[in-house]
């Protein structure tokens, strides 16, 4: 599998009056063709920020570090895709013009967010957001030629009477159907790249399941690459090849989802997963404390004060990612007691 | 069954008149007459001392309806709630503020909640000065100081604002202003759906801890059948202001009969164990 999307050492950071902190941290990852990542991690682990990085959305003055590759569209799926190589002629997020990343953004690489009541403009109808969508990057298309691809789009989101529906306001579409809609609009200019960020976590869960069943068969079809952000490991079981586990701005550990989800290395994803509520009512552990604020980082492993195996030797630095001996070799946790 | 029960609903109903709106008209819409919102659709319960009751349902099937009329906050169209034998849907007066301090609530939302103007120990002291204006300022904050000590939060967090917590913390704050007149009932309206995991689950032990401490008994109301199954002893499972299930915890979530419990429960994207 050739990869699509490569970050290296990933790094975003944002002024605050007590100087520079790192809501991203040396974030490192490769996203394959068609492959489907979780990111997960609990509010200021960096995820969010991550994906508005390589979104070119980040807030102003943040100062983005490292490498985001976007591999050129063609040269993939020819079978000499090499994951350790970056893609030798792509395009790199972080330091793209914004010219470049105009184009880029919704032709290549587009984002689903969370509230899709706010993502999406309350005063113009569904289908006119679409149609603008596709025409900022083909503006030439006939007029007649945008509304039918809109609405192509929105069946696609499997939007029923989508004519009807994209006559609509925001306000007059159900929570599902809006989601579907911002699907539809993320998806109409043909991108490889989707960022999903927590997009079904305002839903029902049977409107949750319809979606993610939604996104799998859309990443089958058009062979999406999907980046997919959440707070819940059981969405992650469902939708996730791999898997990477966010914490106070680093990956704290990484994998295969289903290895990941079954013998987990690292104390804070093992801790993620017993605090996680399941129907089988098994008795809950709650992790203690809180996430630290960025400026307030513990030295070393910023797991450290909540870990229930904290050893002085995790203060003394921030352990680098490794796999386990018993583990694949892609499954790493940043945590000095993996061997 | 009527003499030991702590809380008594009986085919309790609400429902709302929706004007017709133009804005909610799409182009080739037909007119719209004016409608009634049936919000909540006849629900009855008997709940014991003790007992955790569950009621879970999607957005819009009448939970927090429910919450609210159960508290007193809006009326009932009709039905009986009766507590401790004693009518509570038509108490007045002292008798109603007499009962209103035995039944206290728990919100979703710990930011909306607490008011940013007041301090901690004013916000946690404030039902005392209601139900007890004979109470010293200082016992009532010494009374405040041992709430938050009890939800484990350390005395010091009287002085400061609620900005100044986390949302976890923020939470505490207000299980600890529920719990300070020592209320026998407690409704818990979505209490964890705010919070992060690692965070919901502390609360969701501390709830359950004060629960044992304090006996008391508890109805939440959740959207997630998961969280729900950690505390509760009894099930309800509502759905278009009706309650569609009702039973026992392990029966309603292991061996569910109605097809939108099953329906709810095979939708939950579960964990691999």
């Amino acid at each position: 599998m050739a990869t699509r999307l490569e970050a290296r050492g990933l790094t975003v950071e944002l002024p605050t009056r007590a100087g520079w902190v790192r809501p991203v941290n040396e974030v490192s990852f490769a996203l394959g063709d068609g492959e489907t990542l979780g990111i997960v991690g609990e509010s200021g682990s960096g995820k969010t920020m991550l994906a508005l990085a390589l979104m070119g959305l980040e807030p102003p003055g943040a100062r983005l570090t490292g490498e985001a590759w976007l591999s050129p569209r063609g040269v993939n799926g020819n079978g000499n895709g090499n994951a350790a190589s970056p893609p030798a002629t792509g395009e790199n997020l972080l330091t793209a013009s914004r010219k470049v990343m105009w184009g880029l953004r919704g032709g290549e690489i587009a984002m689903v967010f969370q509230e899709p009541m706010t993502a999406l403009n309350p005063v113009v109808r569904i289908g006119a957001q679409i149609e603008e969508a596709i025409r900022v990057h083909e503006p030439r298309l006939a007029r007649d030629e945008v509304r039918r691809r809109a609405l192509e789009a929105l069946e696609r989101a499997a939007v029923p009477e989508p004519a009807h529906r994209a006559r609509q306001y925001p306000h007059q579409l159900s929570g599902g159907l809006r989601q579907r809609a911002m699907i539809a609009m993320a998806l109409a200019a043909g991108p490889r790249v989707l960022i999903a960020d927590e997009p079904t976590t305002a839903l029902d869960v049977t409107v949750q399941k319809q979606i993610l069943e939604l996104l799998v068969s859309l990443r089958r079809e058009l062979q999406l690459s999907l980046l997919f952000i959440t707070h819940d490991f059981g969405v992650v079981a469902q939708i996730a090849d791999r898997v990477a586990v966010m914490y106070a701005g680093r990956v704290v550990e990484e994998g295969p989802a289903s290895e990941v989800l079954r013998h987990p290395r690292h104390p804070y994803t093992i801790g993620l997963l017993r605090a996680a509520p399941r129907i089988a009512r098994e008795k809950l552990v709650a992790i203690p404390g809180t996430v630290p604020p960025l400026d307030a980082l513990p030295a070393g492993c910023a797991f450290g004060p909540r870990c229930a195996q904290h050893v002085p030797e995790c203060d003394a630095a921030m352990p680098e990612l490794i796999h386990a001996a018993d583990a694949t070799e892609s499954h790493r946790a940043r945590c000095i007691l993996v061997r | 069954m009527a003499g030991d029960s702590l809380l008594e609903v009986r085919d309790l109903r609400k429902s709302y008149a929706v004007a017709p709106r133009a804005i909610h008209q799409a182009e080739g819409d037909p007119p719209a007459a004016t409608a009634e919102f049936v919000g909540v659709d006849g629900v009855t319960f008997s709940l014991a001392p003790g007992e955790t009751l569950g009621i879970v349902g999607e957005s819009g099937c009448g939970k927090t309806t429910l919450a609210r009329m159960l508290l007193r906050l809006i009326e009932p169209d009709s039905g009986e709630m009766r507590f401790r034998g004693q009518d509570w849907r038509g108490a007045r007066g002292a008798d109603l503020r007499a009962l209103r301090r035995r039944i206290q609530m728990v919100f979703q939302d710990p930011i909306a909640s607490l008011n940013a103007r007041m301090r901690v120990g004013a916000i946690v002291g404030e039902p005392l000065a209601i139900h007890e204006p004979g109470l010293s300022r200082a016992d009532r904050h010494a009374r405040a100081a041992q709430m938050l000590e009890a939800v484990g939060l350390g005395s010091e967090a009287l002085d400061r604002f609620p900005h100044e917590f986390s949302g976890g913390q923020r939470q505490r704050i207000g299980i600890a202003r529920a719990l300070i007149l020592r209320p026998e009932l407690v409704v818990a309206d979505e209490p964890v759906s705010a919070l992060d995991v690692s965070v919901g689950a502390q609360i969701i032990e501390l709830l359950d801890r004060l629960r044992r401490e304090l006996s008391l008994t508890l109805i939440l109301i959740s959207h997630s059948l998961p969280v729900v199954a950690q505390l509760a002893t009894r099930v309800s499972v509502m759905q278009a202001g009706r309650f569609v299930e009702s039973g026992a915890a392990d029966q309603v979530l292991q061996s569910p009969q109605h097809p939108y419990t099953q329906a709810l429960i095979a939708a939950v994207p579960e964990i691999p164990a």
